[in-house]
């Protein structure tokens, strides 16, 4: 090419109006792409920050005070307003909607009245025979909606209140009845006139107990409809109990219709015994508490009593097994509360939550199981006499000074504390504190036990056997990949092993429970045998391998000792696995699985810690190797020829140079490799009988944390504190296997630096 | 001896022979779990022979009929233990779990037994296998044929006659033709009734939006309400079409014996397929393996996921994939680029690297977590409320779905891309940009035309392997969207052609579920482990793609860097 034409080009000006609208254009595309990347990346950034601060969002609210204020209806706080009917009130109560109220006074009256305004929907007027007055009122318990008068003739009344939804025109209009479980005619407990009451039963048992201060008698009641259906028949036995003259103030009756609870003066409370062989008789008397006890009332369940004090002090007491197998009431906890002598106190009637009111008018609510005090609040100066909760406890109506009010309560996760997810609770029915995970059951006054710790034991135990096989094996082979093979077997070697990273669990889990568990189970004594033998082999074949004339080990170079040692293993493996049953039948009597659970004494699962830590070993392997390869592949050159060149043996450089300056590396693969364990699902899900119980042994199985929220968290409802628990746990893995991670890259990153000054 | 054994341990060559069998034993692991998965997968399609042999328990005698699966030798003494009778002089029996089928008349589908009792073992040519839509395998003897319940032509001999080949043809036509017509039937069923039901259901959606909006014009209304009439009338047509069809489908049926003497009839509508492995030979055997392999990833599965084919998890697997990759390719490429080409480098990117590596460990059920309460709840319930209020209080979007599943999935790999695009942005030398910049290309020209497409091996990589994990996770799909068995598949004739909010099938959980949900574990057991064999295929075979497209960037970028 010449450059005559040079002159041929005509004078390039770079600013014409369309290189400018071009430039111009491209400087604003440029701006745009730009600030979409900006934004496009900040938010994808955001997005994957997002987990962290939903899972926390979700989580949140189980740590939440509970919140009262009163109630409002379209914006207005519904104002107090007079009790409607006449007479002293025995018992208020809620319907489910918290719509209506009922009032139950002491001259008889049912008074069915609106929440809000306080206006009579339905007035019921019991049947008192004439001449008698009502003395006493029982509450067999809030759920079962049935009640009873006692008067002073001797005799009680049973009544249910019960509530029937209709939709008219797409509104809900409740209408209130009260029905008569045990028939409209006066049923006799006692001679005496009935101070003190007390019913429980269900279907067709009842039982009664009342009288007198120091003079109780039992009425069992067995209703059984005739043979037309149309008439219930009732049969009634009647019962004296024993004297106990510690003037009683209030009796309860347990559920199973055996045990009778006593209050008594000076905080005496009284068990009594129904079942005893040699009828009824008192099993225990005790001083429960100082100062005298001011309310006494059974939680929902009616296993459990709780008594509270003039001193302002709950206590939990249950029925619970001694060493001789006899039932004793134990105080359980305690609550913390005011020095004010308690007025009231009301249970929930679908959770294990209670609510209490003292002389200095201050509510307070509990939850049992969770030992917390969910709310204390001062609601007026003046004094209040009586509580009430709505079913759903999200109501709360006083009664002060003939006054009443409805509260709205805001208390959706009691049931949750520290104390209930991480330390031993004494549940309900047992005999001790225990870590329980048990989430769900069939029967509404359960107990929900949500304690983590089994859960977090189990993922740490199946962790801790999966690094029990991985990590030698995963180091030591890393070591040899990265420092002793040859270079072109390392290039074929470590993408395979790498390659295992890839493989679902979900097939590593099934082999697991399909395949390797039952294998386990047949060649128990043969994988032992394994154990033993395979490093033996191996180091016996070394030893034998350098005995041999040079001229034979010359043929295979240094380097490939691995690839030899292949079918040693596997002959090795065979044999132990051949002699598996010749070993069972001399050493441990032709039954392994017999020897364990019988000789051992441990309990043997067929799915057990083993066969998840062999199955989730081999899903970490690959991790832990390819990080401790790389970390010791990266080690200079010029360090270990240094070592080596001073006349160290290779051994001796790799332990003494090589290693020491690789071990943050290896460090933090072991960190990677654990948080991997931690969090595997599929797994321990199908590897394990996923039952939470706490135990190291390795013959049973486990429930993880993962495997938990992969098995309950489909069936739990959105909202309930059992979901917000299972986003906790999902929480604590997160953070767990963020902050090893963390650990593990910032030691990675320290470790890079220092190569990069070497 | 060339080194005494003390010299040998002193000079440290027991360890460096334990570290050579650790890296051995791991190999032989990951050899060994291939080939385990391997050669059940694979021989669950080969037709096992069919043994007939006496059992004589307690002086007794019942005659079996059926596949031997597996032995095994058991200690005598606990078989003894187990209440056998046995004579003392062996230590070890075999046991032999024995497919006998014809659950129907066996009430199960295996029986366990000791080989000692077993005499008389033959594999007579005549026994022939019937795969059925119900009751699982058929094994016995063909007697009779009927049509309409006359008999059509019969033999009752165990000697193979041409008298008994020419029933045999005849049966064999009989199904043949029965599977015509089943073909028929499905059509029908699946595809044109569907069709009608999904539309019906859109009619009705549609009617009670307008309700919704407070239309009041009838004419709206009764618009919809004459093409209801017109679909339920093709409906009615149909349905005697049906009809028709199912009784040519019920015409025949056959008679055979099975163990013990026993005759039975079963309509031929039941069978799939009759074949008679004593008397095939081996290129039949090739055949009829192909042929099964075949079924088994076109098919539908039957009998509760425990025969049949896994056509639709494969389906779902592929198509959860593809939308999943479609979300993650350009969120990951991005944010790569934002973090090595646009932010500032200080501390906070270093932050911001370290948190999105430590993203790539969080347990994969902690993003199911996520999944199920923000996408499918949160935004979901939201959705719905929008624009599905036609639908509630059924969920549209507000329950776990293939859209929340694949965004579950984009979520959990797109640090996969981003580490692996980050890392291939960072091998482009620098000369490359600041020479395109030199040249007065814009940043975004230079990222456009220059960087990227240099970059684009290294997306890939980090695609495929997102790909890979992606395809290869379970424990979140079983929160956000995937199901045992999924009436239609996600992708069908029927407006809006992708049904986003629909659940879907899975390898990985198709492997979960029928390997232990499955009421007939046992049964199924072969065909969970030819689904793993699918699935770690289709995984190595990204894996092994991803890795041959880094070692080909590598070799690029060498050539570049010199």
């Amino acid at each position: 090419m010449t450059t005559d034409n040079s002159s041929a080009i005509p004078d390039l000006d770079f600013n014409t109006a369309s290189a400018k609208r071009s430039r111009k254009f491209r400087a604003l595309k440029d701006k745009i792409a730009s600030s979409l990347i900006g934004f496009g990346g900040i938010s994808v950034i955001i997005a994957i920050l997002l987990i962290f601060f939903y899972l926390l969002y979700e989580v949140q609210p189980l740590f939440n005070s509970a919140k009262i204020h009163q109630w409002q209806d379209n914006e207005q706080a519904v104002e107090a307003y007079p009790a409607p009917g006449e007479g002293e009130t025995l018992y208020l109560t809620l319907e489910e909607q918290a719509e209506i109220g009922l009032r139950v006074t002491d001259l008889g009256q049912m008074n069915f009245f609106n929440s809000r305004t306080g206006a009579m929907m339905k007035q019921v007027q019991a049947d008192i025979p004439a001449g008698a007055s009502v003395t006493s009122f029982a509450l067999a318990s809030e759920s079962s909606r049935i009640f009873a008068l006692g008067l002073s003739n001797g005799q009680a009344l049973v009544f249910k209140h019960e509530y029937k939804s209709e939709y008219p025109d797409g509104k809900r209009v409740i209408t209130p009845s009260v029905s008569y479980p045990l028939g409209e005619a006066p049923i006799d407990v006692a001679d005496t006139s009935l101070d003190l009451l007390a019913i429980n039963g269900e279907e067709s048992d009842f039982l009664l107990v009342g009288g007198g201060k120091n003079d109780l008698n039992a009425a069992a009641l067995t209703l059984s409809e005739s043979l037309f259906g149309d008439e219930v028949e009732i049969e009634t036995d009647n019962q004296h109990l024993p004297e106990l003259n510690i003037d009683a103030t209030k009796v309860l009756l347990m559920p199973d219709r055996r045990w009778i609870l006593i209050a008594g003066n000076n905080g005496k409370v009284a068990v009594l015994d129904l079942r005893n062989s040699e009828g009824p008789a008192v099993s225990q008397l005790l001083d429960a508490t100082d100062g005298s006890i001011t309310t006494f009332d059974l939680l929902l369940g009616g296993n459990a009593l709780l008594l509270g004090n003039d001193l302002g002090k709950v206590s939990q007491w249950f029925l619970v097994r001694d060493d001789q197998n006899l039932w004793q009431l134990t105080k359980i906890r305690e609550f913390e509360g005011a020095d004010a002598p308690l007025v009231d106190l009301t249970t929930e009637h679908r959770r294990k939550g209670f609510a209490t009111v003292d002389t200095d008018n201050t509510l307070r609510i509990y939850n049992s199981t969770a030992h917390r005090t969910a709310l204390s609040e001062k609601l007026s100066d003046k004094p209040i006499d009586m509580i009430a909760f709505a079913p759903r406890a999200n109501a709360l109506l006083t009664e002060q000074d003939n006054m009443l009010t409805l509260y709205k309560i805001e208390n959706e996760h009691p049931d949750v504390s520290w104390s209930a997810l991480w330390e031993e609770v004494w549940y309900e029915g047992y005999d001790e504190p225990k870590y329980i995970w048990q989430s769900s059951a069939a029967n509404n006054d359960f107990e929900p036990k949500y304690s983590l710790m089994p859960l977090a034991f189990g993922t740490l135990k199946a962790a801790f056997y999966a690094m029990l096989l991985a990590t030698p094996l995963a180091i030591c082979g890393a070591i040899y990949t990265a420092y002793f093979m040859v270079p072109t077997l390392r290039r074929k070697v470590k993408p395979f092993i790498e390659l295992m990273e890839a493989l679902p669990t979900v097939i590593l889990g099934f082999l697991a429970g399909l395949w390797l568990a039952p294998f386990m189970e047949d060649n128990l004594p043969g994988i032992f045998t394994c154990l033993i033998i395979v490093p033996l082999a191996v180091v016996a074949f070394g030893f034998s391998w350098a005995q041999l004339p040079q001229k034979i080990r010359f043929m295979i170079p240094d380097g490939w000792d691995a690839l030899l040692l292949i079918p040693v293993i596997i002959l090795t493996t065979l044999f132990g696995l051949s002699v598996s049953s010749g070993v069972e039948s001399i050493l441990f009597g032709g039954d392994m699985r017999a020897w364990i659970t019988d000789d051992l004494g441990i309990s043997y699962d067929q799915r057990n810690a083993l066969v998840v830590g062999i199955a989730m070993g081999f899903a970490v392997i690959p991790t832990i190797f390819s990080i401790t390869e790389d970390a010791i592949f990266a080690v200079p050159k010029h360090l270990s020829f240094g070592s080596l060149a001073l006349g160290a043996s290779p051994w001796q450089t790799l332990t003494r140079v090589v290693l020491p300056t690789a071990s943050p590396g290896i460090f933090s693969a072991v960190m990677i490799g654990m948080g991997r364990a931690v969090g595997e699902t599929m797994i321990v899900l199908m590897a394990t009988g996923n039952t939470p119980i706490m135990d190291m042994n390795i013959f049973e199985g486990m429930r993880t944390l993962a495997a938990n929220i992969a098995v309950e968290m489909p069936e739990s409802e959105v909202g309930s504190s059992h979901y917000r628990i299972l986003f906790l746990a999902a929480f604590v893995l997160f953070l767990f296997t963020f902050a090893v991670n963390t650990l593990a890259e910032l030691v990675r990153q320290s470790l890079r630096k220092k190569y990069g000054s070497l | 001896m060339n080194i005494s054994f003390r010299e040998w341990t002193k000079s440290g060559s027991p360890w460096v022979w334990l570290n050579a069998g650790a890296v051995a034993i791991c190999i032989i692991m990951v050899i060994g779990l291939l080939a385990l998965i391997a050669v059940r997968g694979l021989s669950h399609f080969w037709p096992a022979d069919i043994m007939q042999a006496n059992s004589t328990v307690n002086g007794s005698t019942t005659q079996l009929i059926g596949e031997v699966v597996q032995s095994e030798d058991v200690p005598t003494i606990q078989l003894r233990e187990a209440g056998n009778d046995l004579p003392g002089d062996q230590e070890f029996m075999v046991r032999s779990l024995i497919k006998i089928g014809n659950r129907d008349v066996n009430r199960a589908d295996f029986t366990w037994s000791i080989d000692y009792y077993l005499s008389d073992r033959e594999y007579p040519e005549m026994l022939f296998a019937a795969e059925r839509r119900e009751w699982g395998n058929f094994y016995g003897y063909l007697r009779a044929l009927k049509e309409n319940g006359n008999v059509v032509g019969s033999y009752d001999g165990y000697d193979k006659t041409a008298e008994y080949e020419a029933l045999w043809n005849d049966f064999e036509n009989r199904v043949e033709r029965a599977l015509d017509i089943q073909e028929d039937i499905y059509q029908i069923e699946k595809h044109r009734i569907g069709a009608i039901n999904y539309e019906l259901e859109r009619l009705r959606l549609k009617g009670r939006a307008l309700e919704l909006d407070g239309v009041t014009d009838q004419s709206r209304y009764d618009e919809l309400e004459n093409r209801r009439n017109e679909l339920n009338a093709e409906y009615e047509g149909l349905q005697q079409e049906l009809l028709d069809l199912y009784t040519l489908f019920n015409r025949d049926s056959y008679v055979a014996e099975v163990a013990n003497g026993q005759q039975i009839e079963i309509s031929l509508s039941k069978v799939v397929r009759i074949f008679r492995p004593n008397n095939m030979g081996f290129v039949e055997k090739i055949g009829h393996y192909f042929a099964k392999l075949w079924e088994f990833v076109s098919e539908d599965p039957r009998e509760a996921n425990t025969e049949g084919g896994i056509f639709p998890a494969i389906f779902g697997t592929v198509m959860m994939v593809i939308l999943m990759s479609i979300l993650v390719t350009p969120f990951g490429v991005v944010a790569a680029v934002y973090l090595r080409e646009y932010a500032k480098q200080g501390f906070v990117t270093r932050l911001i690297r370290i948190a999105v590596n430590n993203l790539a460990g969080v347990p994969s059920i902690v993003y199911g977590v996520f999944g199920l309460g923000f996408f499918v709840y949160f935004l979901g319930g939201n959705i719905d409320d929008l624009f599905f209020p036609e639908a509630k209080p059924s969920p549209t979007f507000g329950t776990p779905g293939l859209m929340w599943a694949s965004l579950t999935l984009a979520l959990l790999t797109v640090p996969v891309v981003i580490v692996a695009t980050e890392e291939g942005l960072s091998r482009i030398p620098r000369a490359v940009r600041e020479g395109s910049l030199a040249l007065g290309a814009t940043k975004f020209e230079t990222l456009w035309r220059v960087v990227l497409p240099m970059a684009s091996p290294a997306m890939m990589t980090g695609v495929i392997l997102a790909i890979a994990r992606a395809a290869g996770e379970v424990a979140p799909l079983m929160l956000v969207g995937v199901v045992k068995l999924a009436p239609s598949l996600p992708l069908d004739g029927n407006y809006p052609y992708i049904h986003l909010d629909q659940k879907f099938m899975h390898l990985g959980f198709h492997i979960y579920d029928v390997g232990f949900q499955s009421p007939n574990v046992e049964a199924a057991r072969p065909l969970v482990y030819a689904t793993a064999l699918l699935l770690v295929a289709v995984i190595a075979l990204l894996n092994l793609s991803a890795i041959a497209i880094r070692n080909h960037l590598r070799e690029k970028y060498k050539a570049l860097e010199m």
